[in-house]
């Protein structure tokens, strides 16, 4: 029996902080070396069972996810790097087997578009707030007196709290 | 202008999920298109001749057939080939993918359609082929290379639409 | 015959649901209370047929009327009660009725429950209510009639999918719907403010019970469904940013927006055009969930069968809908008047900042969803976007969030300072901190970031708390005087402090599970053990079991901790030969603090079995927080206030309607 503590440190915990210990592995499958087993298995839960509705290698009971296991394993084996053994995966199956997309010219906008948005927002933000400091804070002037008073009272049984 | 700006990027999203509709999540482009056939030998199953490798198909235009005793569409699938076999027309080469001896036995008691036939039971090669289900057809030029990838039954349909116009067109070059 | 009385049911609804959306533009033009009065009793008619068809559905699953097809390709007699029942919404027809069916509860909730709204602004809230009831009648009825029947009904059925047999799956739906759904009373709300041309506080405070419930209950919906895919999936995880997942996701970041936007409107009265954008946005977005279900566009684990045919249906009905309502609001935005400003810092300031961060974030999902269809369409690759894009970029856009919940209820209205809040927050911040160096030194110094997430949800629980302490004077003033002050605070106050906290507690499960969860594998025979932090598993036995409709491998298992007994622990293997599948029914205990699961695998040869042993820790309260997120807002949604209202205009500006009825 082989023991595998997650214990998930370094910033690298980022990467894995919503992901899920998985199901699917098999004792016979696992390596004997913990560091190598460990690579294998962080790895696998980025490459995608492409056969299976949305799960990793990991995660799958499938028979492909289970070739795709042994195969990452005896890549890692054979003394391949994270990189290489990813991409001896990805030139046979191609990008849609990474669960983190690649990062080249045509999904630029996927990885930027978070952060620009958070620009944009900001940048909006800004922009409302200085706007409304401009503006006459007068009441609208399609109330009536009578509605203008009852909504202030309104807002003043709200402002008492 | 801004308040017309929610609508514009609608039309947009709107635009894409419609494109979507037409579109097959699932179906995924083969690796291999336009690529050289990967190196590969694999042993015979003990009755047909000889194995295959992937010097045997290099050569002429030909097919590289993907299958298992165990699927059900490739049941479906193994007349057609038996009429193409017939034809005399294109050599079909046979990879038998994760199955069983005994398995691929039964399966030539229907009939061998094949020129070569290679038994992949650890599915390796199918792997280097970038297979995820049975039957698959990849179609080879005469130098080796990987023009077309089919994945699902070969049916008269897809043969007419579509191997038999490549086919024409790649023997027809040189 | 239950068909048929189903099926006409659903053709007056789909009538009422006409009449009811075009009664409120004929009454004003006609000047005819008469006809105004009728948009409610449409509305409340529509629902009791609704109800009689979904009641005839339901009829025929609870008594395997296998001359429905829909009951003869989802249901089986062996079937237990329960799921015979929930079967009637775990396939598309069945869905949409229900869907339906919580459509027109919500309208008729409004028809009898929003007399503080008045009459000219409801009829046509129910109008626009009565619009989007007569597209999805119309779809259920064409497209999708689950009263369709069989020329030669068989013996017996298909059987549902051993996955979908199960507690928490049959309630997850229904509450799911009453959220994404419900959304559309906030639509309704919308398009009816900008037919009016007027946004104002009132509407705020008429729309906001409306979009808490909804929110309450998807809430209460996501969390279930997270909770059935960890004890069911077999390998405890409980979100994987599937595509449909991130459908209901969207809504919810929508609507958390748009209930925190509605504040701001209600007390400055700005902030309009953006809250009413929110508004059309939210049901859009659970339109377009609604479709990615079922339209096959995206692959996902909860896809049901694709039809190309409704697809193209439901994205006519996003086109009307969305596009009509955004049209509308290009055309009418300018009509709203804005109000008076407030300081940066300040709590409409922070308001505005939480909506502006829950927008980018809610846009992080989206593209993460569709951006492999948009690079499909390109002509480019084919790629997937899973986990690891979200985890880079959600969760740090989601932390600034996180450190503004704690902030912003210390925020003053109008003007405050920031050091003024911070020092209203000054325990809370040592509470954080003290976690965060409890944190590194019984976890491990390599696990900084899960120190900082703890100490981020201690920030805001302790924030929360503190609020309450404040305004009650604790410690200030004699504890007499601060329970009166209790009794006398609102409970919306309560409401937000319970679901601020429920959120820190949810983000604390997140952190222990991700952080420190761990996990065995192994072949044991009987009699054996393997060892896990701390506690010994040791498989007991392996026997046969039956189930009403499945055989199953029992396996027990005893747990120790130091020698003392923790537990007993039974896992099973089921297979449902109707179906022929197999499914896991992980063996779980929980000390509600931390979870231990184990997970039986294959036999092999030799008298073993493969066996799967974790440890879960803090992962409970990741749907404990959820489920007090949704209490806060029941508790909000019970405050009187939000029942008296405004009263009445007596001289409303357009039609002129008799005030007797």
């Amino acid at each position: 029996m082989t023991a595998r503590s997650k214990a998930k440190g370094s910033l690298i915990a980022a990467a894995l902080f919503l992901s899920a210990p998985a199901l699917a592995v098999t004792p016979d499958e696992m390596l004997k070396d913990p560091a190598l087993e460990a690579r294998a298995r962080d790895l696998s839960q980025e490459l995608r069972c492409v056969v299976c509705q949305n799960q990793s290698i990991d995660d799958s009971n499938a028979p492909l996810a289970h070739d795709l296991r042994v195969l990452l394993r005896e890549r890692l084996q054979s003394g391949d790097s994270d990189r290489a053994a990813i991409e001896y995966i990805v030139a046979r199956y191609g990008n849609f087997v990474l669960l983190k997309p690649p990062m080249q010219l045509n999904t630029a906008l996927l990885w930027v578009g978070p952060a620009l948005a958070a620009f944009l927002a900001l940048f909006c933000f800004a922009r409302y707030l200085r706007g409304l400091s401009g503006a006459p804070a007068a009441a609208p002037a399609d109330f009536t007196h009578d509605e203008a008073s009852r909504l202030d009272a309104l807002l003043e049984e709200k402002n008492a709290k | 202008m801004s308040r017309f700006a929610p609508l514009a990027v609608f039309l947009l999203v709107f635009a894409g999920l419609g494109f979507g509709l037409t579109n097959n999540p699932q179906k995924m482009p083969s690796m291999l298109i336009d690529r050289a056939l990967p190196t590969f030998s694999l042993q015979a199953v003990d009755g047909a001749a000889g194995g295959l490798s992937s010097v045997d198909v290099i050569g002429e235009v030909a097919l590289v057939n993907v299958f298992a005793s165990w699927c059900p569409v490739c049941r479906e699938e193994h007349p057609m080939l038996e009429k193409l076999a017939a034809a005399r027309d294109v050599k079909i080469y046979g990879v038998d993918w994760k199955d069983s001896r005994v398995g691929a036995r039964r399966w030539l008691g229907y009939g061998n359609p094949y020129t070569r036939l290679g038994f992949d039971e650890s599915g390796r090669v199918g792997v280097d082929l970038g297979v995820t289900g049975v039957p698959e057809t990849f179609l080879v030029d005469r130098d080796g290379r990987v023009r077309y990838r089919h994945a699902g039954a070969l049916t008269d349909g897809v043969w007419k639409d579509v191997f038999e116009p490549m086919i024409k067109a790649l023997r027809s070059q040189k | 015959m239950t068909a048929n009385i189903g099926y006409f049911a659903l053709l007056l609804a789909l009538m009422l649901s006409l009449a009811q959306s075009l009664a409120p533009f004929i009454a004003f033009r006609r000047r005819d209370p008469v006809i105004a009065a009728f948009v409610d009793h449409a509305a409340l008619a529509q629902l009791v047929f609704v109800a009689a068809a979904f009641s005839c559905l339901t009829y025929a699953f609870v008594t395997s009327d296998f001359s429905l097809s829909v009951v003869a390709a989802n249901s089986h007699s062996a079937k237990p009660l329960l799921y015979k029942v929930s079967g009637v919404w775990a396939n598309h027809e069945g869905s949409m009725l229900l869907w339906v069916l919580i459509l027109s509860i919500f309208g008729a909730a409004v028809a009898l429950f929003g007399d503080n709204i008045p009459d000219r602004l409801r009829s046509l809230v129910l109008g626009v209510h009565g619009m989007i009831a007569f597209g999805f009648l119309t779809f259920v009825v064409t497209t999708s009639n689950p009263f369709a029947t069989l020329a030669n009904p068989p013996a017996d059925g298909a059987g549902l999918n051993p996955i979908l047999q199960d507690p928490g799956l049959a309630f997850h739906p229904p509450f799911l719907y009453l959220g994404y759904v419900g959304f559309s009373m906030a639509f309704s709300f919308s398009i009816a403010a900008l037919i009016e041309g007027r946004v104002d506080a009132c509407w705020a405070r008429w729309v906001r019970p409306w979009v808490l419930a909804a929110w309450c209950f998807l809430t209460i919906g996501i969390a279930l469904g997270s909770f059935w895919a960890y004890y069911t999936l077999g390998w405890g995880g409980w979100w994987f940013w599937d595509p449909v997942e991130n459908a209901s996701l969207m809504p919810w970041l929508a609507g958390t927006a748009l209930l925190h936007s509605a504040l701001v409107v209600e007390r400055r009265n700005t902030l309009t055009s953006w809250t009413i954008l929110l508004g059309i946005l939210t049901f859009s977005l659970s339109l377009v969930g609604t479709f990615l279900v079922r339209s096959g566009v995206l692959t996902s684990v909860h896809a049901f069968a694709q039809d190309p045919a409704r697809g193209v249906f439901i994205l006519g009905l996003i086109g009307v809908a969305t596009g009509g309502a955004l049209t509308l609001f290009a055309f009418r935005v300018q009509a709203i008047k804005s109000g008076s400003p407030f300081s940066l810092v300040s709590r409409e300031g922070g308001l505005t900042f939480n909506n502006a961060l829950l927008s980018v974030v809610a846009f992080t999902v989206f593209l993460g969803t569709f951006y492999p269809l948009v690079i499909d369409m390109i002509g480019g690759d084919k790629i997937s976007v899973g986990p690891p894009y979200y985890n880079r970029t959600f969760v740090p856009l989601a932390t600034p969030l996180l450190i503004f919940m704690a902030l912003g209820p210390a925020l003053k209205w109008k003007r405050d300072t920031l050091a003024g809040a911070l020092g209203k927050l000054k325990y809370a911040l040592a509470a954080a901190v003290v976690i965060f160096a409890l944190t590194l030194a019984f976890g491990s110094l390599a696990n900084v970031l899960a120190a900082v997430f703890m100490a981020l949800a201690a920030w805001i629980v302790v924030g929360s708390l503190l609020m309450v302490a404040q305004r009650v004077r604790l410690g200030s003033a004699p504890f007499s005087t601060s329970l009166r002050l209790a009794g006398a605070t609102p409970r919306a106050f309560y409401g937000l402090v319970v679901a601020h906290a429920g959120m820190g507690v949810l983000l604390a499960g997140i952190t222990g599970m991700s952080a420190w969860a761990s996990e065995k594998i192994g072949v044991m025979h009987v009699g054996e053990s393997m060892a896990l932090s701390g506690y010994e598993l040791k498989l007991r036995s392996v026997k046969d079991a039956q189930g009403p409709n499945y055989d199953a491998e029992r396996a027990t298992f005893e747990v120790t901790r130091k020698r003392r007994p923790v537990t007993r622990m039974i896992t099973e293997r089921r297979y449902f030969p109707v179906r022929q599948q197999m499914t896991t029914a992980a063996g779980i205990h929980t000390n509600l603090a931390s979870n231990l699961y184990v997970v039986l695998g294959d036999a092999d040869n030799a008298g073993g079995w493969t066996v799967r042993f974790y440890v879960h820790p803090f992962v409970p309260f990741i749907w404990i927080g959820a489920l007090l997120m949704a209490f806060g807002g029941f508790i909000s949604l019970s405050d009187r206030r939000l029942r008296v209202g405004a009263p009445q205009r007596s001289a409303p500006a357009g039609v002129a309607l008799a005030p007797a009825e």
